[in-house]
């Protein structure tokens, strides 16, 4: 298997974006090719969840490769929930690594502002199981409620610790000049003060306002080479190292233990394990914090924390930028937006970004090794990355 | 005999009890004032309107040019009994909002211009100016319309408001719906914040000056230049550069 590094990134602000989505994908795609250097590639990848049903758009990557002039490159659209993006990535890593290819563009691309908020969420809705869980209403809103109160039940997390992670990534995001939310919030405003409940009212109790990512449209890209490639474009060397994906049961209900996330300990294990690599060593991370009490539980399911401890961790001001394992940044898909397709392609886009020292205001120093965790479904299908700088 | 035409054209106001001032804390821990403006204070409100006329997204530029019509007209006495509300974070101007008693029973909102956005400070503004009709004017409805999808869920929707679409509203004659005070009791609880006094440290502040908004709506950006790029805010130069590549790449 050769080695897969990336060599281009790109990427739109994530906000409502009031262009055609295959004109948002192109925009990322070229400022990644434009990053990397290339005016061709062999193959694109298309990572989106919603154009068929959003955008009454199918086909999207034929429509990418010729909006961007890159016929006639293979190209595919990779639907898998909100983790296309890094099933994409991983897609573009096996061209690259089986040597079919040299040079790969992965873009993730969603528009779903083109809908009202009740559209969007029911679109979302529809990775649920149809059967056993979306008939009777399940939204992710709701599913991440239901599983936010077991794990406040058996683990000790309360909403202050939610409001807590929602008040670091949303205020994280003011660092990131392509990130959704530019709007600081604090504790006082959405917890504290006489005026939180209107502020921050409960979506879906115990999840409030605060606690979920916004609706965005956006693109994010990533130019993925061979080794000889990279040498040649010159750009720094992002090696990615490992890849991990895993499933759990599609109804959440039907899992054992509801509150272990069973797919993001198993992909994570996986990517840490070809990698050669363990949870200590991440130097930064991206958490899929589609919900606030995401990102705690994935900090412990990926190891970076025993089970039932994120909560403390992040009391401690461990997951901040500056603490022992900073997470989320560049605002996470609490502060920077979740365009569903594009989130795990963006989560690349900032892991990037940091190995290469480029992270501005929110570089957390020194850093060499970063990790992405792109949660799909409601855990029942994840992509977990690890990056490495080379000297 | 000379006739003194003011006389005629100059409305005469209706007594309209004074709306006290209140303050919250939004999301962001700002503290938020929502105070009346006076009348010789409408010129600075106008210069921080006058920017978006010219903001042609969520309805902006119809909004404003409506409330800058408003405003002038009132300020130059040719508006039948109009109250003016301004919410203010720090002294900078974060909302409008108006309205005008129609009857001692009827009141009719105008308009809410939030000047910030995402802090809920424009629903902020649209609860003050209801608890200035129900419990200062005691009125028994006020008429409401919505330009814009975002009023339409917020006031709408949120506060349930009940039909009248018998009643031409006197923005644009389009159908009314009414916020009742049974409508608006049962909205107290979640919808409508406020303490008073207000600290005199914030409201001497906020009735010092009213001051520009720091991140006022701005007009959309052109298709391609929708996103805030650093590197290249149109895309312009990065097509321009592809095709100075691709033309350096044929002629190798």
């Amino acid at each position: 298997m050769r080695d897969v590094y990336v060599a281009g990134i790109g990427i739109t602000t994530f906000t409502r974006l009031e262009f055609a989505l295959s004109e948002i994908a192109s925009y990322a795609s070229m400022m990644a090719l434009k990053d990397a250097g290339i005016t061709e590639v062999d193959q694109v990848y298309v990572a989106n969840m919603g154009a068929a049903r959003v955008n009454h758009q199918t086909a999207l990557a034929s429509a990418v490769v010729d909006s961007l002039s890159l016929t006639p490159a293979g190209a595919a659209s990779i639907e898998n929930g909100p983790a296309s993006g890094g099933s994409a990535i991983k897609a573009g890593f096996q061209a690259v690594a089986s040597g079919m290819d040299d040079v790969v563009l992965v873009v993730g691309v969603e528009r779903m502002r083109e809908v009202n908020g009740l559209e969007a969420t029911d679109f979302v809705a529809t990775l649920t199981h149809p059967i056993a869980e979306y008939i009777y209403g399940v939204t992710l809103p709701a599913h991440a409620a239901m599983f936010t109160r077991l794990y406040m039940d058996k683990y000790g997390v309360t909403e202050r610790h939610l409001a807590m992670v929602g008040v670091k990534n949303q205020n994280a995001a003011l660092n990131n000049v392509w990130a959704h939310l530019q709007q600081e919030i604090s504790l006082e405003g959405i917890l504290d003060s006489p005026e939180a409940m209107t502020n921050n009212p409960y979506v879906a109790e115990p999840l409030r306002f605060f606690d979920a990512c916004p609706v965005s449209d956006g693109g994010a890209a990533i130019i993925l080479v061979s080794k000889e490639k990279a040498k040649e474009l010159g750009r720094p060397l992002i090696k990615i190292t490992g890849v991990g994906q895993a499933t759990d049961t599609h109804a959440v209900h039907e899992r054992e233990e509801p509150t272990d996330l069973l797919a993001v300990r198993k992909a994570a294990a996986d990517a840490f394990a070809m990698a050669g690599l363990t949870p200590q060593d991440v130097d930064v991370a991206e958490l899929h914090d589609a919900f606030t009490i995401l990102e705690i539980v994935e900090s412990e399911e990926v190891g970076f924390f025993p089970k039932g401890e994120g909560h403390i961790a992040l009391e401690k001001g461990e997951t901040a930028l500056g603490g022992k394992i900073p997470i989320n940044v560049g605002g996470g898909l609490k502060g920077r937006g979740h365009p569903v397709g594009a989130t795990g392609v963006a989560q690349a886009w900032e892991i990037v970004t940091q190995l290469r020292g480029d992270g501005g205001k929110r570089q957390v120093d020194g850093a060499r090794v970063g990790f992405t965790c792109n949660f799909g479904g409601f855990g029942n299908n994840v992509v977990c990355l690890t990056f490495e700088k080379e000297a | 005999m000379p006739v003194d035409l003011e006389k005629i054209l100059r409305p005469v106001d209706s007594p309209m009890a004074p709306y006290e001032p209140k303050y919250m804390l939004l999301a962001s821990g700002e503290a938020a004032v929502v105070r009346a403006v006076d009348r010789d204070e409408i010129p600075d409100l106008l210069k921080h309107v006058e920017p978006l006329l010219h903001v042609e997204r969520d309805y902006y530029d119809v909004v404003a040019s409506r409330v800058y019509a408003e405003l002038l007209s009132h300020y130059q006495y040719r508006f039948q009994d109009q109250y003016v509300l301004a919410v203010q974070i720090d002294g900078e101007l974060a909302a409008i909002v108006n309205g005008r008693q129609v009857t001692p029973i009827l009141g009719l909102s105008l308009h809410t211009l939030a000047l910030r956005r995402g802090l809920r400070v424009g629903a902020h503004a649209f609860a003050a100016k209801m608890e200035y009709h129900f419990d200062a004017l005691g009125h028994d409805e006020v008429l409401i319309v919505a330009e814009s999808p975002i009023g339409f869920r917020r006031w709408m929707i949120e506060y349930k408001l009940e039909k009248r679409f018998e009643v031409p509203h006197e923005l644009g004659g389009v159908p009314s719906w009414a916020l009742t005070r049974d409508l608006f009791d049962r909205a107290r609880s979640s919808l409508v914040v406020g303490r008073r006094p207000v600290p005199p440290e914030i409201l001497d502040k906020a009735m010092e000056k009213i001051l520009p908004p720091s991140d006022p709506p701005t007009p959309a950006l052109d298709p391609l230049a929708a996103t805030r790029s650093k590197y290249d805010p149109t895309a312009t130069a990065l097509m321009i550069e592809r095709w100075a590549m691709e033309e350096g790449s044929l002629n190798a």
